[in-house]
């Protein structure tokens, strides 16, 4: 009963996306829709791999999952395995440790198949750079589509690029 | 003087060198000889101390070879015994007979600083995986870190377990959820677990390398990203390592501040972890709630701190971020709805059977168990061990604000899902305490550069536990050496033992209890 009690309460927090994404989205808005009804047949399935990431990109990708930015209202869901994958999102930087493992993940998705790079390590290997240990941003290791920056990027930023993404080919 | 200083003093008497040149002042450190390493490590076994660290830092820029560190906690005393090793012939005799954790500790350092601990039972690359060449020592002055390095072959010998029925399930790198890679290799008869072993080190970004090409201001940003959930705590952790050698007076208002963010920071991710930890028990309902009180957190931060996690707003001599009477109002409001909301969570997690059912008397990890691993933070606390740095190591303003640390005894799933529970509704009492007290005045003040061949050394209280840095200068003043124990460090050694003769479908809520960090551990 408390738990009933508890939904009712809560009630759908669901948001309407903050009026400075607003129009930004509603721009892709018009794009994705066709593109993900067209391509994906209604429905995008991402595949997120860390591939080096300090975990901070991963905080922020769970969070559109929560019932606020609630991104299944996109179509927009999460699957275990690569081979489900219509997008890899990929945390970075690339770490020599997780290179092959980054690679399997991309051939075991089938094609066609779009890579987001997420964050500012994701992108170009951040403070972390190229090293011994670290090769650098995603595209050093596989294509890449999408770049999204920010460190980490907010859920806002995280659903505009994802969005992008799929109106990118 | 100190229990552990006259211990040290008692077992190798004179011998022990008592050293000036390392911050901050009220910690011991001392020099022993090389073949007293272990003699020191007896001694403070038998005074029951706990170690805390091991690790090798390169000190030819200083005219001298190896230096090999062990810190040990007993209480609030800290303790660090150093022995040196000449460049041509880098053994010490191990310590993991003595101290468990020291058993991971030894591999890393072998790996990295190519030190050998001889007498170690286990010397397979720890992080370094074996597709790098044998003599890569990338923590060596001689290393050249910004080149890549080639793949060798070569192949890591699991534990192999034999027998009738028994099977071995691979799990990962790349796991299932969206959460960070890593390797679990298990061994099982039907359900049940025989053994577990974790091969970690996938992360490894070379983080402690890169330290040494950072400035010390720089330095703080990169501590910020260790582990991105611990952002805080860890650019905290260097900072005050750092200001204990360069004599940083940092404001009272920074200081308070300082507390401020590491709460919060600690209620968002135990938040997380509830209803991660009801979620794997598939309660999803709680993860739902739990995760939409994360997300108010979260834009409070950005609203009054302009970041989410409160990344970079700890720096060296303070902070860089304030709040006004507006934000204090808008905190304490926050707090209010969040605290009410937070309890009527609390009491359907009570009464859920069939939850119940999952979390309790699963992943126990028992108080002995907790102490032989040196177990640290809510890991430590739900397994009967009182250890938080708050209440034993204070730092300003802990020492003013007092708190009450819960500390639970089952040390099953159940026992570490309500050390979360109790520790949030404290913290959010802290902060309460905090936005009342707050000082006036600055939030910054210059830190300055230390003087060249010095060390420093802090532990802080994490969201995790306690996590460690230790700073060392070289000739230049420039950062020879940083070191950094993020809590995961020893509490991963706590995974493997709480999951045996669990059954497999439990370890991931096993594991979602214990949320340690791959890129903490990994470096």
């Amino acid at each position: 009963m408390k738990i009933l009690k508890q939904i009712l309460r809560t009630g759908i927090v669901t948001e309407p996306l903050p009026a400075e994404a607003a129009a930004e989205i509603r721009a892709v808005g018009a794009k994705l829709e066709e593109a993900i009804r067209k391509r994906f047949r209604g429905s995008l399935t991402i595949r997120q791999v860390d591939a080096g990431s300090c975990n901070g990109c991963e905080l922020e990708i769970h969070a559109i999952n929560n019932a606020i930015y609630n991104c299944e209202q996109f179509g927009i869901h999460f699957t275990a395995s690569p081979r489900f994958a219509d997008m890899l999102l990929v945390t970075g930087p690339v770490t020599r440790n997780m290179e092959i493992a980054l690679r399997r993940t991309y051939n075991s998705t089938p094609p066609p198949k779009l890579v987001v790079a997420c964050g500012d390590c994701g992108c170009d290997g951040g403070i972390f750079g190229e090293s011994y240990a670290s090769l650098g941003g995603i595209d050093k290791v596989i294509p890449v589509d999408v770049f999204i920056p920010g460190c980490p990027p907010t859920p806002i930023v995280l659903l505009n690029g994802i969005l992008k993404a799929v109106g990118s080919r | 003087m100190s229990i552990l200083k006259s211990a040290i003093l008692a077992a190798i008497g004179t011998e022990a060198k008592f050293d000036g040149r390392n911050y901050p002042a009220s910690m011991d450190f001392c020099a022993v000889p090389r073949g007293k390493f272990i003699d020191a490590a007896r001694a403070m076994k038998k005074a029951n101390a706990l170690l805390v660290a091991e690790w090798s830092a390169d000190e030819s820029p200083l005219g001298r070879g190896f230096g090999v560190y062990a810190c040990y906690r007993w209480g609030a005393e800290y303790l660090v015994v150093k022995i040196g090793l000449p460049y041509d012939d880098p053994v010490f005799t191990s310590i993991t007979g003595k101290f468990l954790p020291a058993y991971r500790f030894e591999r890393q350092m072998r790996s990295f600083m190519g030190v050998v601990p001889v007498g170690h039972p286990d010397l397979r690359p720890w992080i370094k995986f074996e597709d790098w060449p044998e003599d890569a020592w990338p923590l060596r002055k001689s290393f050249d870190a910004s080149k890549p390095m080639p793949r060798v072959a070569g192949e890591y010998n699991f534990v192999r377990a034999d027998g009738e029925g028994v099977y071995e399930i691979p799990v990962g790198p790349v796991h299932a959820g969206i959460i960070e890679p890593g390797h679990f290799r298990f061994q099982a008869v039907g359900e049940d677990i025989l053994n577990l072993e974790e091969r970690l080190g996938y992360v490894h970004k070379g983080i402690e390398k890169k330290f040494e090409s950072l400035s010390w201001k720089d330095g703080s940003r990169l501590a910020g990203r260790v582990s991105g959930d611990t952002t805080v705590a860890h650019s905290l952790a260097y900072c005050m390592a750092l200001e204990s050698m360069t004599g940083c007076n940092v404001p009272e208002r920074a200081q308070w501040l300082r507390a401020l963010f590491l709460e919060r920071e600690r209620i968002a991710n135990h938040l997380g972890d509830i209803g991660a930890v009801c979620n794997d028990a598939a309660f999803a309902f709680m993860l739902y709630q739990m995760s939409r009180l994360r997300e108010i957190m979260l834009r409070t931060n950005h609203k009054l701190f302009g970041h989410r996690f409160i990344m970079d707003r700890i720096m060296p001599g303070g902070v860089s971020a304030d709040i006004d009477s507006g934000g204090k109002e808008m905190m304490l409001s926050e707090l209010k709805q969040l605290a009410k909301e937070f309890n009527r969570l609390v009491t359907i997690y009570d009464e859920n059977s069939s939850l119940e059912d999952r979390v309790r008397d699963t992943g126990i990890l028992i108080p002995e168990k907790a102490r032989e691993i040196c177990a640290v933070g809510i890991v430590a606390r739900a397994s009967g061990l009182n250890i938080d740095c708050r209440l034993q190591n204070p730092f300003p303003p802990y020492d003013r604000i007092g708190v009450n640390v819960p500390v639970l005894i089952y040390g099953d799933v159940n026992a570490r899902v309500y050390i979360r529970i109790k520790e949030v509704r404290e913290s959010i009492r802290i902060i309460r305490e905090i936005l009342e007290t707050l000082p006036a005045g600055r939030i910054s003040a210059d830190c300055g550069i230390p003087a060249s061949d010095t060390a420093g050394f802090s532990a802080i209280e994490g969201w995790r536990g306690e996590i460690v840095y230790w700073l060392q200068s070289g000739a230049n003043s420039e950062i020879n050496r940083c070191m950094v124990r993020d809590p995961s460090s020893v509490n991963w050694l706590g995974l493997e033992q709480a999951v045996l003769g669990n059954i497999v479908p439990d370890f991931p809520l096993c594991n979602k209890s214990f949320n340690q960090s791959y890129s903490g551990h990994d470096l």
